[in-house]
């Protein structure tokens, strides 16, 4: 048995293998439901009807999709170029320490939501350039760099909330002050529980969507992420792409921390994020990492975990189902592309 | 001789690859103590063979013996054990082990607990005695020179008690020199009764060597005589099908200094690129012409000496964008790994080096009309089959690939051309196309600069030629100026010594 | 600086260093398989995680200490079988596979805890292997699963050097068509090495739980399997200096703990000495990057019969 590489993959090939792949994924959390000792489509019901089910549960998933667009974005900008950043977490927590530093009154009214989010996201690039230095200087490999980083900044974050940003209201919880409200996200409907942050996010998908397939940007990107060599040869400036990419990227993810903070929970805490920027990696794959894809992908994540919430409170199956689901589906999504390219054959 | 033991026989071999035939039922006999050429184009079937006599494909029909003994299809071993050893045209060495790790490798069961590491070493100096084949048993593979990794490639299949040697284009990396010395150690290793097939495209060491020779043409046996009773020009029109091309170029004619290198890299590199003149570049890969082709394509930056274009000094952030700009078209040598993005479609490469010019983008916008447009007229224009526009160039054949390079690189309206390799594993139709266009765009006033490691190639179509040998470059030599044994002691680096 | 003598002197803190450096050289070992034989295995991480609580759940059942660190080893292997097919044959992007592998092992963890035990608050004990108490009190307070890391150190630079075995992974790390030019099947062979190297790193996890501490935590590995691929890139892909490489950094570790409590703890955040260890990887990284002779063919898939 080999692989055999398929010059022009069919339509069908192109769109069947990953259809196949989030049947796969259904079919897996079906099986893992069972071996819960519960009824598996009661289960995969609880789950659509606890995401989607009511207006509540439907805002929950909206929101909770918000930080995974901008880090799903985040990663499938930065992959799209072949960099790993593994970092986003780090990226997302920066850009939330920036927001709590200018957004508890060191700045004036007006200025403060677009200068939190500028100086978050710049942050952000800034955190990832360490990496994407050390990888064209030195030759270090950013995914091992990025994740190391990612255990410095949260305990930086515990330091900073022990300490300097300690709220002193707080009661002994690490938490930080909390925002001024001219540094809040408004709701984007007055009594529905859900901010700007996500109509930002769509735009942010959309602007990324313009950038990769119109802009000289995002062809030096693609140029750079499907084969380096050939792009430094004709004379495509690799580092300088690397790095633009890197800062795009750093600060998409900073936006998320931005938007955790000032759209919904007001303060910085340890708990600020449940590995949106490990999740991010999962959405931006299931999305083929495009840019609107990353919204379908980030709502279809976000369902799943707001609904294994609510079926773990009704079924009894542990909450974590939700993450096997999905490790389950970013594997079944990455064979499925593979075999897009690649036939088996005999001999 | 006709007598004589059969020591491998493929009988019939078919291999189809979708649409293409890559061996269309191939009879082949090797008798023992014989030396057989396996003659062909690129693109002939010759590896398609190769790779299924050692298991590497299974042919769809057909059968291969191996000492009167069938050989199992799909098993690399089985080949191997038949004592049938393969010399590939890239070594398969690990460059980071030693001659003796590499010689070792797969010869002891892998369950055993201990490298005989003693016993190896002395059965390869008895080898290394035996067959006049020296090397050091304990150098890392990647610090040796290519002769000698050739050696420790033909010593690997003698320790692996090897009657049958099969060696894939084994002149290829080789000066004249190096060749003629490895024709004195096959004719020795066939004397000791071993059985020697060696596949090539070269009709010159055919003649020198074979007995016999089996041409391939489009995945079949075009013809098999008896060296002695045929001529390289009947050998010729078996391989290409009809009566060879031939017709000489005509002279260039010489204009100013385009492109001038003083003593670059320290080692005395001197190199005057003219206008209307095509000026090749002979030698042994891996003896600086990476290195020069870099310099001029803009990857790498002079360290010494200096490099005038037009008589200007390159500028100090010399780089492949700022040769583009200087009007270098470069061909680049491997058009799969640098010429091409493989993935983007044919108009995405067709603006690869000049995306960010006026006519193909607006501010940071690309025009894409304006850009599938160049790219549907670069198609008509040089010919390119096989998609449009809005086709993957990832599944161009080589020759088409090479053909969208090169309108890239002639739609710039170069003054100079590097051409590096330009015709390498391209079929006739394709390296007739290529090297008309070059010479066209020489006859229109561009400094051509020919890099290959086909003698033949340089000496057919330049009108100046230097070689190239560790790092040092000749003078220019006219056309006809030296002979084919003369550029080789050049290429060997014997002609610098005398004219220091 | 009197204070880093004083801990310097105590045998507690030598004890410290071998026990620390424990989990980091078995799975520092079994990285360095996988990447001699040419393919990353980012999966570390999840697979620590894995082994840690495989071993401790099986013990917790009432097997035997041993028959904890063996189911670690399967469970390990398992994860490694599923990133070597994944990886190997199919040839997909070693990173993301990696770290699907990550994820996958990590909430299969979770899940099987919370599956088990729905109910517990705090995490329940199990009775670790003890101290040996030979040799002294350094040697004496280690158990004998660190015995055992350094003897897994000891075969695999013996497989590795001297035996056929060794030969044919490392030229599969540096250039795989040598290998199946011999007729070596190196899928195999890269298949092997991500089970072998993958089951290492789930002792190294299993010794976290059935050694060093008597429970399983969520968090328990953070970020030691990073850590380790830190150690082998430090170690130059070589098995004695990355041994080297892991007690350093065990030293360091030990060392920052015992610091918090001195004068110069009462000067400087917690944090920062436990961010110490991540920092001191990405400076090893900086450092012996340039030096290092990475493996030719590391995450390079190798395609039979592709040019």
């Amino acid at each position: 048995m080999r692989l055999e590489p398929i010059a022009h993959p069919s339509l069908a090939r192109r769109a069947g293998l990953p259809a196949l792949a989030l049947l796969a994924t259904l079919l897996s959390a079906m099986a893992l439901a069972a071996l819960a000792g519960a009824n598996p489509l009661a289960v995969l019901g609880q789950i659509a009807v606890g995401a989607v089910g009511s207006k509540f549960a439907l805002l929950e998933t909206l929101n909770r999709a918000t930080p995974l667009i901008f880090t799903g974005l985040a990663a499938a900008v930065a992959f799209r170029a072949r960099l790993w950043n593994i970092g986003a977490e780090a990226q997302l927590y920066l850009g939330a320490i920036v927001t709590v530093l200018l957004g508890t009154g060191a700045l004036p009214g007006l200025l403060v939501l677009p200068v939190t989010a500028l100086v978050a996201a710049l942050a952000g690039g800034l955190l990832l350039l360490g990496p994407v230095l050390m990888k064209t200087k030195a030759g270090v490999d950013e995914v091992v760099t990025t994740l190391l980083i990612n255990f410095i900044l949260l305990l930086l974050v515990s330091y900073l909330l022990e300490g300097p940003m300690k709220d002193p209201m707080g009661m002994g919880w690490p938490k930080s002050t909390p925002l001024v409200t001219e540094a809040r996200l408004p709701r984007i409907v007055e009594g529905l529980r859900l901010h700007w942050g996500f109509a930002l996010a769509l735009l942010a998908a959309a602007a990324i969507w313009i950038i990769q397939t119109r802009t000289k940007l995002g062809y030096e990107i693609r140029a750079v992420g499907l084969n380096i060599h050939a792009a430094r040869f004709a004379g495509i400036p690799v580092n300088c792409v690397l790095v633009k990419t890197a800062l795009l990227s750093g600060g998409l993810a900073a936006l998320a921390g931005w938007s955790e903070v000032a759209g919904l929970k007001g303060h910085l805490s340890l708990d600020l994020s449940p590995g949106f920027g490990y999740t991010g990696i999962i959405v931006a794959m299931l999305a083929l990492l495009h840019p609107l894809g990353v919204v379908v992908s980030a709502l279809f994540v976000a369902g799943v975990f707001v609904g294994s919430d609510a079926m773990s409170r009704a079924a009894g199956v542990p909450t974590y189902i939700a993450d096997i689901v999905l490790a389950l589906a970013l594997l079944y999504m990455v064979l499925a592309l593979g075999l897009t390219r690649y036939r088996l054959v005999r001999g | 001789m006709q007598a004589q033991e059969v020591v491998l026989r493929l009988t019939g071999i078919t291999k189809r690859f979708g649409p293409v035939l890559a061996n269309d039922g191939i009879d082949l006999a090797l008798h023992r103590g014989e030396v057989v050429a396996l003659l062909g184009e690129n693109g002939a079937g010759k590896t398609t063979l190769m790779n299924i006599l050692f298991g590497q494909y299974r042919a769809d029909a057909g059968d291969t013996q191996a000492f009167g003994a069938a050989l199992p299809p799909g098993q690399p071993r089985a080949a191997l054990m038949a004592g049938i050893g393969m010399v590939h045209q890239h070594f398969t060495q690990c460059g980071a082990l030693t001659v003796l790790e590499n010689i070792m490798l797969g010869r002891e069961s892998l369950w055993q607990t201990r490298l005989g590491r003693a016993k190896a070493r002395a059965r390869l100096a008895q080898l290394m005695a035996d067959f006049g084949l020296t090397v050091d048993p304990d150098a890392r593979v990647g610090d040796l020179s290519v002769g000698e990794r050739q050696r420790v490639e033909i010593l690997k299949a003698l320790y692996g008690e090897a009657r049958v040697l099969i060696l894939d284009e084994p002149t290829a990396v080789l000066t004249p020199q190096e060749a003629e010395a490895l024709f004195v150690t096959l004719r020795r290793l066939v004397a000791q009764g071993l059985s020697v097939l060696f596949i090539s495209h070269k009709l010159g060491e055919v003649m020198a060597l074979a007995d016999r020779c089996v041409v391939l043409r489009h995945g079949r046996v075009a013809g098999a005589v008896r060296v002695a009773e045929t001529n390289p020009a009947a050998l010729a029109a078996m391989m290409v099908g009809g009566d060879l091309p031939g017709q000489a170029v005509p002279p260039g004619r010489p204009g100013v200094v385009l492109l001038s290198l003083r003593n670059v890299g320290g080692t005395g590199v001197d190199l005057d690129l003219r206008a209307g003149t095509i000026t090749g570049l002979a030698g042994v890969s891996g003896n600086g012409q990476a290195a020069l082709a870099d310099l001029i394509s803009g990857l790498a930056r002079p360290l010494a000496g200096q490099m005038t274009l037009g008589g200007q000094a390159v500028p100090a952030d010399w780089s492949p964008r700022r040769a583009v700009q200087a009007g270098v078209g470069r061909i680049p040598e491997d058009r799969h790994r640098q010429g091409v993005v493989g993935d983007f479609t044919l108009a995405e490469n067709a603006v690869l080096e000049r995306y960010g010019e006026a006519g193909f983008a607006r501010g940071p916008f690309l025009r894409r009309g304006a850009i599938r447009d160049f790219a549907a007229g670069l198609i008509g224009k040089y010919d390119v089959r096989g998609g449009g526009p809005e086709t993957a160039a990832r599944g161009l054949s080589g020759g088409n690939m090479q053909k969208v390079i090169l309108g890239r690189v002639l739609e710039a309206g170069p003054k100079i051309i590097l051409a590096n390799q330009p015709v390498r594993g391209l079929d006739v139709g394709a390296i007739a196309y290529v090297q008309s266009q070059l010479i066209a765009a020489r006859d229109q006033g561009a400094a051509v600069l020919l890099i290959s490691e086909d003698l033949n190639e340089v000496l057919d179509l330049s009108d100046v030629v230097h070689v190239i040998s560790k790092g040092r470059l000749s003078p220019g030599f006219a056309r006809g100026e030296k002979t084919v044994a003369e550029l080789g002691l050049w290429m060997a680096g014997e002609g610098f010594d005398h004219a220091a | 600086m009197m204070e880093i003598f004083d801990i310097l002197l105590q045998a507690s803190f030598w004890a410290a260093v071998l026990r620390i450096a424990s989990p980091l050289i078995f799975a520092t070992m079994g990285e360095l398989i996988c990447e001699r034989a040419g393919v990353l295995n980012l999966g570390i991480e999840g697979i620590m995680v894995i082994g840690a609580f495989t071993g401790w759940i099986a013990v917790y059942a009432g097997l035997p200490l041993w028959w904890g660190v063996g189911a670690a080893l399967l469970a390990g292997m398992a994860f490694g079988l599923l990133h070597g097919v994944l990886v190997v044959p199919f040839g997909l992007s070693q990173h993301v596979v990696g770290l699907g592998i990550t994820l996958l092992a990590t909430a299969t963890a979770s899940f099987a805890y919370r599956l088990i035990l729905p109910e517990v608050t705090s995490p329940p004990k199990i009775e670790p292997f003890q101290p040996l108490g030979l040799f002294g009190p350094i040697l004496g307070a280690q158990t004998a699963l660190t015995y055992a890391a350094f003897g897994v150190v000891a075969v695999v630079a013996y497989v590795l050097y001297r035996t056929p075995l060794g030969l044919a992974l490392r030229a599969c790390g540096d250039n795989p068509a040598a290998v199946a030019a011999q007729g070596l099947s190196v899928t195999g062979l890269r298949l092997g090495a991500v089970m072998v190297g993958s089951g290492l790193m789930a002792v190294g996890g299993a010794f976290l739980t059935l050694s060093a501490f008597s429970s399983f935590f969520f968090e328990m590995v953070n970020g030691r399997g990073w850590i380790c691929i830190a150690l082998v890139v430090f170690g130059g892909w070589g098995p004695g200096k990355a041994l080297l490489g892991a007690m350093l950094f065990a030293g360091f570790d030990a060392l920052q703990v015992r610091l918090q409590q001195t004068g110069i703890g009462e000067i400087l955040p917690y944090q920062l000495f436990l961010a110490l260890p991540y920092i001191l990887s990405i400076l090893a990284l900086i450092l012996m990057s340039r030096r290092a002779q990475v493996p030719g063919a590391l995450m390079i898939p190798f395609r039979k019969g592709e040019r």
